[in-house]
């Protein structure tokens, strides 16, 4: 009992990263249908500028909680900035002048801006991982057992925290955004008729761009959260968190916004889980397995949208 | 009629791929005027709707709307001009309200005005208001057309397009229909440009009428004169051949 709690704590940790991931690929693909396979890279380029600017700050654990949590906001907030000028960037340069184009020009597109990114981040910043010290220590004991095989502690630490409590924070902003404001109207009339939407007056160029900023400034987050929940990075980092983050939004129902983040959850415990009662070399394989049943017995996804409609 | 026109289309040839749609077409469309435009099928009536608002723009010719040259000029900038279409097939927003449709047509209008103005799309359209938070996609082919109206006049515009509006409903919502577009021009002097394939009714509620045949077109003149036009009665009005 007390582990198969240790393991749902860690587990919604990890989804809730995987969550804002996939955040990213459902609006892109709702509003565009184009899979952007460079979003995982644009989340890589988020966790780089985070360490960048840690290291900056001189951020370490001896810093004082509050202080930390203070800086980690303006981390957070640089590096949403940065990674949204990548995403704006890559959609201007790579995306918008193939609109319109045949389908699969806007993919393959795609996995060479991943490319041209990775190797970018590898010889500005080099191949080897970078670690980061730990600088949100400390946590608190919820559970506790003891018994022949001595003590075991169920514990949410401080990182655990700030990583849940921030990104739940900003899925419910961004929720809100999209469901209440005259900007995500335009964004959801974009996405259910662009033609439509442009009769309106709505500057479709616009709101896709836009798009891409607010998909990659919620990849930044994951990638500051990454960084401090694993402490290493890598140029590599964004192919597989990306991959998982895909199979979560595809999971979720691909262009559904609840769908991803319940996508990402779901992603996050079954990897979790596997790995801690299973076998962890095999957690990979049991999100990837997860995503094949999906395609075949619910292609639509878990909230994806029936169509309503009517003729 | 000296005053330069409100909308004057002039030479314009629209291509889809290397299908050519429009083939020259000329109209003008004066400040306070219902004009309509007839024709079959496939004639290119629609077409010419959409390459007034930009999409897609035309190959050749020129379009003026208040003197602006508009030919070249992205479509959601001509909607901020002042014009307005409620397009071929509707294209409600199915997953929204009938309230947010609203005001996804409000958009380019000035927000101070609307409480009023859905106070008056709600007086043209009760059961709009009725159904203002069932989602668009839920209503029936009527109550959409209606909804497609009252989100375009949502935009304020001088110059009103609407494709078809009684394609698909009952004769007395069409009746309706036709008689919230004669009131709107009666009372608030708004100029309306009128696709239909119910050759009857729009010629009655118009002011001049254009008849189009394969992207060309053919023949004008006044409401009145065209109903009497021995080939359009053939043609529209006692089910010819199209």
């Amino acid at each position: 009992m007390e582990y198969f709690v240790q393991q749902l704590i860690n587990g919604v940790t990890l989804g809730s990263i995987y969550g804002l991931i996939a955040i990213g690929y459902t609006l892109v693909y709702g509003i565009v249908g184009m899979i952007n396979f460079a979003h995982g890279d644009i989340f890589m380029v988020g966790a780089f500028v985070s360490l960048i600017v840690i290291t900056a700050l001189g951020l370490t654990a001896s810093t004082g909680l509050g202080l930390t949590i203070l800086a980690l906001i303006l981390v957070l907030v640089i590096s949403m900035i940065v990674a949204s000028v990548y995403g704006w960037t890559v959609e201007r340069v790579a995306y918008r002048p193939l609109r319109g184009s045949f389908r699969l020009a806007p993919l393959i597109t795609a996995i060479g801006m991943s490319i041209v990114l990775q190797n970018y981040v590898q010889i500005s910043q080099g191949a080897r991982v970078k670690p980061l010290q730990p600088i949100i220590s400390g946590g608190h004991t919820i559970m506790r057992r003891v018994d022949a095989n001595g003590e075991f502690l169920v514990q949410v630490s401080n990182m655990q925290i700030f990583i849940v409590v921030i990104t739940f924070s900003l899925m419910v902003i961004f929720t809100l955004l999209i469901a209440k404001t005259p900007l995500g109207r335009a964004q959801r009339a974009c996405e259910q008729d662009t033609k439509m939407a442009a009769l309106s007056g709505i500057n479709v160029d616009r709101t896709i761009s836009l798009t891409f900023v607010l998909g990659a400034a919620l990849a930044a987050v994951a990638g500051l959260m990454f960084l401090l929940y694993y402490g290493v990075i890598d140029f590599f980092i964004g192919f597989v968190a990306g991959v998982k983050a895909f199979t979560a939004a595809v999971l979720g129902g691909i262009g559904s916004l609840p769908g991803a983040m319940l996508g990402g959850l779901v992603i996050g415990l079954i990897e979790t889980f596997w790995s801690a009662y299973f076998s962890i070399e095999y957690k990979d394989v049991a999100a990837f397995a997860m995503l094949a049943l999906v395609l075949i017995f619910l292609p639509q996804g878990l909230l994806g949208k029936p169509e309503v409609e009517k003729v | 009629m000296n005053a330069p026109a409100l909308l004057s289309v002039s030479q314009v040839e629209t291509f889809y791929g290397r299908i050519q749609a429009l083939r020259g077409v000329s109209l003008d469309v004066h400040e306070g005027e219902i004009v309509t435009l007839i024709g079959a099928n496939g004639a290119g009536k629609s077409t010419l709707m959409m390459t007034i608002c930009g999409s897609p723009q035309a190959r050749s010719g020129q379009i003026l709307y208040r003197g602006h040259d508009i030919t070249r000029t992205p479509t959601h900038q001509i909607m901020h001009m002042g014009i307005a279409q409620s397009p071929e097939g509707r294209r409600i927003f199915g997953r929204m309200t009938v309230m947010e449709n609203l005001r996804i047509g409000a958009s380019v209008a000035d927000p101070s005005h609307f409480d009023r103005d859905i106070e008056r799309a709600f007086a043209l359209f009760p059961l709009l208001k009725e159904r203002r938070n069932q989602r668009g996609g839920t209503l029936s082919g009527g109550e959409q057309q209606m909804l497609a109206i009252a989100r375009a006049l949502m935009a304020q515009p001088r110059l009103l397009l609407l494709d078809e509006p009684s394609l698909g409903l009952a004769p007395l919502v069409i009746k309706q229909i036709f008689g919230a577009i004669r009131e709107l021009n009666a009372t608030q002097g708004l100029t309306v440009f009128l696709v239909e394939q119910n050759a009857h009714h729009a010629l009655r509620l118009a002011h001049r009428g254009y008849v189009m045949v394969n992207g060309k077109i053919t023949m004008t003149g006044t409401g009145v004169e065209l109903l009497g036009r021995e080939e359009i009665r053939a043609a529209y009005l006692e089910g010819g051949v199209h």
